[in-house]
């Protein structure tokens, strides 16, 4: 008698006789996104970091909502005094009022990482889609490629780059940040980007769409990209926190935001000198900073949790 | 410990096991029982999900706990119970006295160790043997599953084996300290046909010199023929038959095992359809009530549907089985 | 193993010259006057103009230049720091010790508490334990640098006093400890994650299994068997961490006063020292080259299965 043949009467599944397998009341199928969005409604790290983006974001947007100081109505006889009224944070060395550099800080924080990442996002979409899509020589050539990008340390490449792109000395160097870190933060989303669409090519709705006659771009953006988006937004949100962090140190470096620009790197890196005399100017960008950049990197870590429960 | 020379080898108590999840509890095990002498090969024989490589891992300790939990029962090993020893003298008695071979031997196996160190490893550990030592004595225990070269392949990794030696490794780990009962758990579903005729047959040789008692779980009617000389068929975490092979084979008394039976092919029965068995085996969480292979059961009348089987019951010598139906299944 | 050493070396050698391609080309490419942008903002003369020259022939073809550039980088000639007025190879020799001392320092501990923490989380996931060093790294995780380095300074070395504010060339362990401690603190937080999962994964594992049922202590099943597993990704990560301690360095130094590698390309940045900041930018790529290609040979020497493939 053959073993595999009794292992195949025993174990193949026929249909049931009685009811659901799974008993009580039968669960209405979800989608993936729809468990997704059901985890992150009970994850309080989510609430958290919707919280704060939508407190920074109305900060970028709004701050004379929350100070009615300029931030750049500087008074040197207000030299790194203590807290007063409409200053809670004190001033800086310059005079100038702390908490309202502070909370213009965010704009131009929050401009750099949301284009830098947008640009990021758009490289590291064609590329990923590209390399995944025909793989073969193109894919090797597109990975050595990335291969190479990340052969040169991130803050490295950054500061040669923003060399680069900053010409004009008084400028306050938006564009020419935005560039850098847009050119260099794509990597990971184009490899996150090609191993989603090679996976999701494998699929047999994708293999029918080819068989129908569906062009590879068609096939691509129709059929691919929505089902692979979800891990792709994830790496996006997280690099936005991180490029908010990497302009900040730009900045603070003196490659980053310049001249009329307000930035809590070059907040922090201007206190230095004083701390013996005053912390506050370098404690509160700081926070801001450091919470700004969580809200992301939580808000992302958090989507992917949801997304991906299969390690929690 | 006390172990009594002159009680049975290995004998299982009304042992229940469960899973405490999230989801649930699911009771994987519902009152297990088994005996095994010295010498003797018992099968246990079920589809997957019927709680035998559960019950397995009960008698050797190794079930994840949490989520597992055995919450009632004895596993007397000499008649000592295990589940009352503390954890270091447990310890003593896995590999020591039995020792267990796993299904898939490449994930069994540690991929970033020889095979000679996971075999000295026992050596070294439970006897105090230096390297060298439990080195020699790992090529000995290769040589003696056959493995050819077994000098030069020692300092072999895992992946560097076929399949059929690699399980030949496993055995040679699981015999290394000299244990009188063994348990193998589907030794030879991984393989290909003829490596598991193979295998069986190097199981059954090494068990009849060493005169060990030998645990096959299988869901392989084929296997269990040629070796077993007394399978437990279990169902939903019960033993629903437990009888001599021979018995088994010439009068099933259990709906179940009759299925299993009449679900192999057969040369003799050639053109006849085979007659598999209709539906799977219900979710642990969720088994129906009554008897829980009712909705399958050619047999099922009102009574299965509302009262659970009776206890097992004794049909002869060495022979029982759990079923309101037992005289019309064996047809008296 | 022979095949993939020498795969791996003949891919160090194309990320050299690309690495090192895209770092000239960004410099240099395309730029209306080289020369100035060597020297930022500063005045240039005309001797000054041909030492640069002498140096980067930047009135060659590009490809000439890049290939003077290699050499010059493979022989050790870097140049003149134009705020120093020193060989660019002189200050770097004088400023390794230091930083190695400091990144060794930091590596370690991060890898002890990285490892140690993440293996328990690891062991017991969803314990308590767990689920606060889950908290906290991801706190760590979004702590930039800039916000590290001076806040640890201002907190734990002017406010509290527990360590120096800054540190000189001779500087002791204890000295290095807050920067190092901050240094480590960058990249603890990513191998702690990726010791816990791994851990966490490999306790599922067939083989831990096996272990427990060859009546081994839970001590060895976990020490010789989990983790012994569970490590050879966290080696992986080094690897990239190198990269982030790197920048941290520019940091981190800066903010200590450490007279390291780092430190001094944080001058150079500042003060617009052109060829100081291509000279050590090159030569950290290929530090970082090579210890990329020492832990994908460590990687190799962990996995038999890498090793024999």
């Amino acid at each position: 008698m053959s073993d595999l043949n009794a292992v195949s009467a025993v174990e193949a599944p026929g249909p049931a006789p009685t009811g659901p397998r799974h008993g009580g009341s039968p669960a209405k199928p979800r989608s993936l996104a729809g468990d997704a969005w059901l985890d992150l409604r009970s994850s309080k790290i989510f609430w958290v970091a919707v919280v704060l983006v939508a407190v920074i974001l109305l900060m970028a947007v709004w701050p004379s909502l929350f100070t009615s100081a300029d931030p750049r109505d500087c008074v040197l006889a207000n030299k790194n005094a203590g807290a007063a009224s409409g200053a809670p944070f004190g001033f800086d060395f310059q005079g100038c009022n702390v908490y309202a550099k502070t909370i213009y800080g965010a704009r131009d924080s929050l401009i750099v990482g949301l284009f830098a990442t947008l640009l990021a996002g758009v490289i590291g979409l064609l590329f990923g889609l590209t390399a995944g899509y025909y793989g073969g020589w193109l894919d090797a050539v597109l990975s050595r490629f990335i291969d190479v990008v990340l052969g040169v340390p991130f803050l490295l490449a950054a500061i040669v780059l923003a060399n680069r792109f900053s010409t004009d000395p008084d400028a306050t160097n938006i564009v020419p940040v935005i560039l850098t870190l847009g050119l260099l933060g794509w990597t990971t989303s184009a490899r996150v980007m090609r191993s989603a669409v090679i996976s999701a090519k494998g699929q047999d709705y994708v293999a029918a769409a080819r068989m129908l006659g569906a062009s590879p771009s068609r096939q691509m953006f129709r059929h691919i990209l929505p089902n692979s988006i979800g891990p792709f937004l994830v790496v996006l949100t997280i690099l936005l926190g991180i490029n908010i962090a990497s302009e900040s140190t730009l900045s603070y470096l003196g490659v980053g935001l310049k001249g009329d620009a307000i930035s809590w790197g070059i907040a922090i890196a201007e206190a230095g000198p004083y701390i013996r005399t005053t912390a506050a100017p370098l404690i509160w960008p700081s926070v801001f900073l450091a919470v700004t950049v969580l809200a992301f990197i939580m808000l992302g870590d958090a989507i992917r949790d949801a997304f991906d429960p299969k390690l929690r | 410990m006390n172990f009594d020379p002159n009680a049975p080898l290995l004998q299982v108590n009304d042992m229940h096991v469960e899973f405490r999840t999230r989801d649930g509890v699911a009771r994987a095990v519902t009152g297990v029982n088994l005996i095994l002498r010295p010498g003797e090969t018992l099968a246990v024989l079920g589809e997957s999900g019927c709680g035998k490589s559960v019950t397995a891992q009960a008698i050797m300790g190794i079930l994840d706990t949490p989520p597992a939990h055995v919450t009632k029962g004895e596993v007397l090993y000499r008649g000592v119970d295990l589940l009352k020893l503390p954890e270091d003298e447990r310890r003593q008695v896995r590999a020591n006295r039995i020792a267990m071979i796993f299904q898939d031997a490449l994930s069994a196996l540690n991929p970033v160790y020889s095979v000679g160190y996971q075999i000295g490893e026992l050596f070294r550990t439970h006897r105090g043997l230096s390297r060298q030592e439990a080195k020699r004595r790992a090529v000995d225990l290769l040589d003696q599953v056959r493995i050819p070269d077994a000098k030069n392949r020692v300092d072999d990794y895992p992946h560097q084996f076929s399949g059929g030696m690699r399980q030949r490794v496993m055995i040679a780990m699981a015999l290394a300290l000299d244990p009188d009962v063994l348990i193998a758990d589907e030794p030879t579903t991984a393989l290909d046909v003829t490596v598991q005729a193979q295998i069986m047959g190097l199981l059954a040789e090494v068990q009849r010199e060493r005169n060990m008692g030998l645990v096959l779980i299988t869901h392989d009617m084929g296997v269990v023929a040629d070796v077993a000389d007394t399978i437990a068929v279990m169902y939903a975490g019960k033993v629903v038959e437990y009888a001599p092979v021979y018995d088994i084979y010439a009068h099933p008394a259990h709906p179940y095992t009759k299925a299993l039976l009449e679900s192999i092919p057969r040369l003799d029965f050639k053109g006849r359809g085979l007659n598999v068995i209709r539906g799977l085996p219900p979710a642990l969480t969720d088994v129906p009530r009554g008897c829980p292979f009712h909705p399958r059961c050619a047999y099922a009348r009102d009574v299965c549907r509302q009262d659970p089987p009776p206890p097992a019951y004794q049909i002869a010598p060495r022979r029982i089985a759990s079923c309101h139906f037992i005289r019309e299944v064996l047809g008296v | 193993m022979f095949r993939y050493i020498v795969r791996r070396l003949l891919q160090m050698v194309l990320t050299f010259f690309g690495a090192t391609f895209l770092v000239y080309a960004l410099m240099f490419a395309n730029q209306d006057d080289p020369y100035q942008a060597l020297v930022g903002e500063r005045p240039l003369s005309e001797s000054q103009r041909i030492a640069l020259n002498a140096q980067y022939h930047l009135d060659d073809p590009f490809l000439v230049q890049y290939w003077h550039y290699v050499r010059g980088l493979l022989t050790g000639d870097l140049g003149t720091s134009l705020t120093q007025r020193r060989p660019i190879s002189e200050m770097l020799a004088e400023a390794w010790p230091i930083t190695i001392k400091l990144a060794l320092l930091a590596v370690l501990i991060a890898a002890v508490i990285a490892v140690s923490a993440g293996v328990l989380s690891g062991i017991r996931r969803g314990g308590v334990f767990d689920n606060v060093t889950l908290v906290i790294t991801l706190i760590v995780l979004a702590m930039p640098v800039v916000v590290l380095a001076p806040v640890a300074q201002v907190v734990f070395g002017v406010q509290l006093g527990w360590f120096p504010v800054t540190v000189t060339r001779d500087a002791g362990l204890w000295d290095l400890l807050l920067p190092a401690l901050v240094l480590g603190t960058l990249v603890i937080a990513t191998e702690l994650r990726v010791t816990r999962s791994s851990v966490a994964e490999n306790m599922r594992a067939d083989y831990v299994r096996t272990a427990r049922a060859k009546g081994l202590t839970n001590k060895r099943v976990i020490g010789a068997h989990v983790l012994r597993n569970s490590l050879i990704p966290v080696i992986t990560l080094i690897g990239v961490d190198i990269g982030a301690l790197m920048s941290g360095a520019i940091i981190t130094e800066g903010v200590f006063n450490i007279p390291g590698v780092g430190f001094n390309l944080f001058r150079g940045i500042r003060a617009e020292d052109g060829p100081l900041v291509v000279g050590f930018v090159s030569v950290l790529v290929i530090v970082f080259l090579v210890i990329n290609l020492i832990v994908d040979l460590l990687y190799a020497a962990l996995d038999p299965r890498i090793r024999y493939e």
